[in-house]
């Protein structure tokens, strides 16, 4: 598998910046495993994946990781408190049923959690809703709203509003345009949000 | 020739012969000894100069040491073939895979049908109870006399899978995996109760004799309808549909209760090839060693797994109710808490719990790719990935 530069997603460079060497993590939602791969290769982080996608399951096992094929909502509850440094839900976190209790699980489960997401006010979006009266499709948020595997859509502001109300930490905040990282008002400009976040 | 004999053969393991090991005694988990004990075993591939490439193979219930190619002048082959071979899942290009029929079966190794040296006459009942444990133990003497310290895998379906996870609480240092497959922790009352009844049909045989049947009639009957049983039960709903749906078959008897159905034709020849490769009294005794097995032994698994460095592969299977995906959950809840490095897939399959048998390309994937990355002790490397 090539891990150069070009082949890498940006969101996965982001996250593989906020992991330190040689830590466990725990990814929420691992798809194919791209993003555990790209972990175990350039950290030598203990990767551990839980997937629900069969298919996906199979993809995961050819890269040699360990993952669990099992639901995000009900397969936190078994590990213990602080068993990973970091748990990671990238893109998987619009599509959990009860977000707020996975997220408490996962704050209790890890030491930091990663949170990356489409940000439901991202410009384009929000033009898409003015001129064309029309639930937007965009690179980020790419589906119809009859075949989307989103259950929640929010934007940079509603998760950061979230973490002040139940008193979550932002260690960092990085946010993603096209392929580039923006600092200019992220809640307009930013494709995705990716936090580092913790709870004492 | 037909077409698995020709896949034996030709792509497979080939002709393979069954071999026996001896040892003086063992002693049970009762207390008792039992002794001498042989096994037969059968084995596949090379072993490499450091010992490092052996994997062994545990069978279920009415499996037998015979899981890959074909014996001489014989049309079965191996309960296991599509999985092992050059090139397979289990690839003898690269491993050395072992089987060896379970100690009280009826394929060559001692079992209540075995000569008791004490008597001259076949043990039937005075043979001991024993355990799953026990079974393993016995495993652990035969792979000591093959020379190896650790088995890169113990890997195993259904009771199989009983003996893998038997391995890893009792012997965690003698091997790197363990794969077991729709399985259990422990017997449910369900699963009890259907082995149960297996046992009942054959103790209500006339011809079963409180077990002292050899050399005369042998109780054909109720060991049948312990396999017939067994057959519903390895099946599903949908399995059993689309294979026989409400066909009838053509024959029309004088007796008003003839097996009218496919699946009742199905079922009786099942039953009926079954007793002639299978011993009533073993099936008693392995049934009731699988019903007595509690792979922590009534403490919390997780206990018994902590600080265990084996590799973790756990299959089920979605149309299995035998062994329903929530026990291999609870496999996978306890290598979680224990810290065990864990891979867990729930194939979806319509086949029941005869799936483990069946799902040849899911399982072999599953198989292949992770006994390669604990072969090769992959952290994942940049070479990994095909």
């Amino acid at each position: 598998m090539n891990t150069e530069s070009k082949d890498v997603r940006f969101d996965h460079k982001v996250i593989l910046d906020l992991i330190s060497e040689g830590s466990s993590v725990l990814d929420l939602g691992c798809g194919s495993g791209d993003l555990l791969y790209l972990l175990i290769k350039e950290k030598k982080v203990h990767g551990q994946g839980i997937e629900i996608d069969e298919q996906e399951i199979y993809k995961c096992v050819a890269k040699g990781l360990n993952v669990f094929h099992g639901d995000i909502d009900s397969g936190l509850a078994e590990f213990g408190d602080k068993s990973f440094d970091y748990v990671v839900l990238n893109q998987s976190m619009q599509q959990i049923l009860r977000v707020d209790r996975v997220l408490k699980d996962a704050l209790r489960v890890g030491k930091k959690i990663i949170v990356g997401f489409p940000n439901f006010a991202y410009y384009k979006s929000r033009l898409q809703m003015l001129f064309h009266g029309r639930a937007p499709v965009t690179g980020s948020l790419p589906y119809q709203w009859y075949e989307t595997p989103n259950l929640h859509f929010l934007s940079i502001y509603d998760f950061i509003s979230y973490c002040q109300v139940k008193q979550v930490r932002i260690e960092r905040g990085v946010y993603i345009g096209e392929n580039q990282k923006i600092s200019f008002l992220p809640n307009l400009f930013a494709r995705i949000g990716i936090f580092l976040v913790s709870r004492d | 020739m037909n077409k698995d004999k020709k896949n034996a053969q030709e792509g497979g393991a080939g002709v393979v012969k069954t071999s026996s090991f001896t040892f003086d005694a063992l002693k049970l988990e009762s207390g008792d000894k039992l002794g001498p004990v042989s096994l037969a075993y059968e084995t596949y591939g090379c072993l490499n100069k450091d010992k490092t490439n052996a994997i062994l193979i545990t069978h279920a219930l009415s499996g037998d040491a015979h899981a890959a190619g074909i014996h001489e002048n014989k049309d079965n082959p191996g309960w296991w073939d599509k999985f092992i071979g050059p090139g397979r899942a289990f690839d003898t290009d690269k491993y050395f895979v072992i089987c060896s029929n379970v100690l009280g079966g009826c394929k060559g190794s001692t079992g209540p049908s075995s000569l008791n040296p004490k008597t001259g006459f076949p043990y039937a009942l005075d043979f001991p109870l024993f355990t799953i444990n026990d079974i393993v133990n016995a495993q652990k003497r035969l792979i000591d006399y093959l020379g190896i310290e650790k088995l890169l895998a113990v890997v195993g379906g259904s009771m199989g899978g009983m003996q893998a996870l038997s391995w890893l609480v009792n012997y965690p240092k003698s091997l790197r995996s363990v794969i077991p497959i729709a399985t259990t922790v422990k017997h449910s009352p369900q699963q009890i109760a259907f082995n149960e009844v297996g046992r009942q049909a054959i103790m209500a045989d006339a011809h079963w004799k409180s077990g002292n049947y050899y050399g005369g009639p042998l109780p054909s009957k109720g060991l049948a309808v312990a396999r017939m049983i067994g057959h519903v039960t390895y099946m599903s709903d949908k399995s059993m549909a689309e294979k026989f749906g409400r066909a009838k078959k053509a024959v029309e008897g004088p007796f008003k209760f003839t097996a009218d159905f496919e699946v009742e034709g199905y079922l009786h020849y099942r039953g009926d090839s079954f007793v002639r490769r299978f011993d009533a009294n073993s099936y008693l005794y392995i049934t009731k060693a699988m019903d007595n097995f509690d792979a922590s032994k009534g403490r919390p698994l997780p206990a018994a797994l902590r600080g265990v460095a084996a590799k973790v592969l756990v299959i089920s299977f979605k149309s299995d109710w035998l062994y329903p995906a929530y026990q291999s959950k609870e496999i996978v809840k306890a290598c979680k808490l224990a810290g065990i490095e864990t891979t867990y897939c729930e194939v979806d399959s319509s086949y029941g719990h005869d799936a483990f048998l069946l799902e040849v390309e899911e399982e072999s994937h599953l198989l292949r790719h992770f006994l390669k990355k604990v072969f090769y002790a992959y952290e994942v490397t940049g070479e990994y990935g095909e």
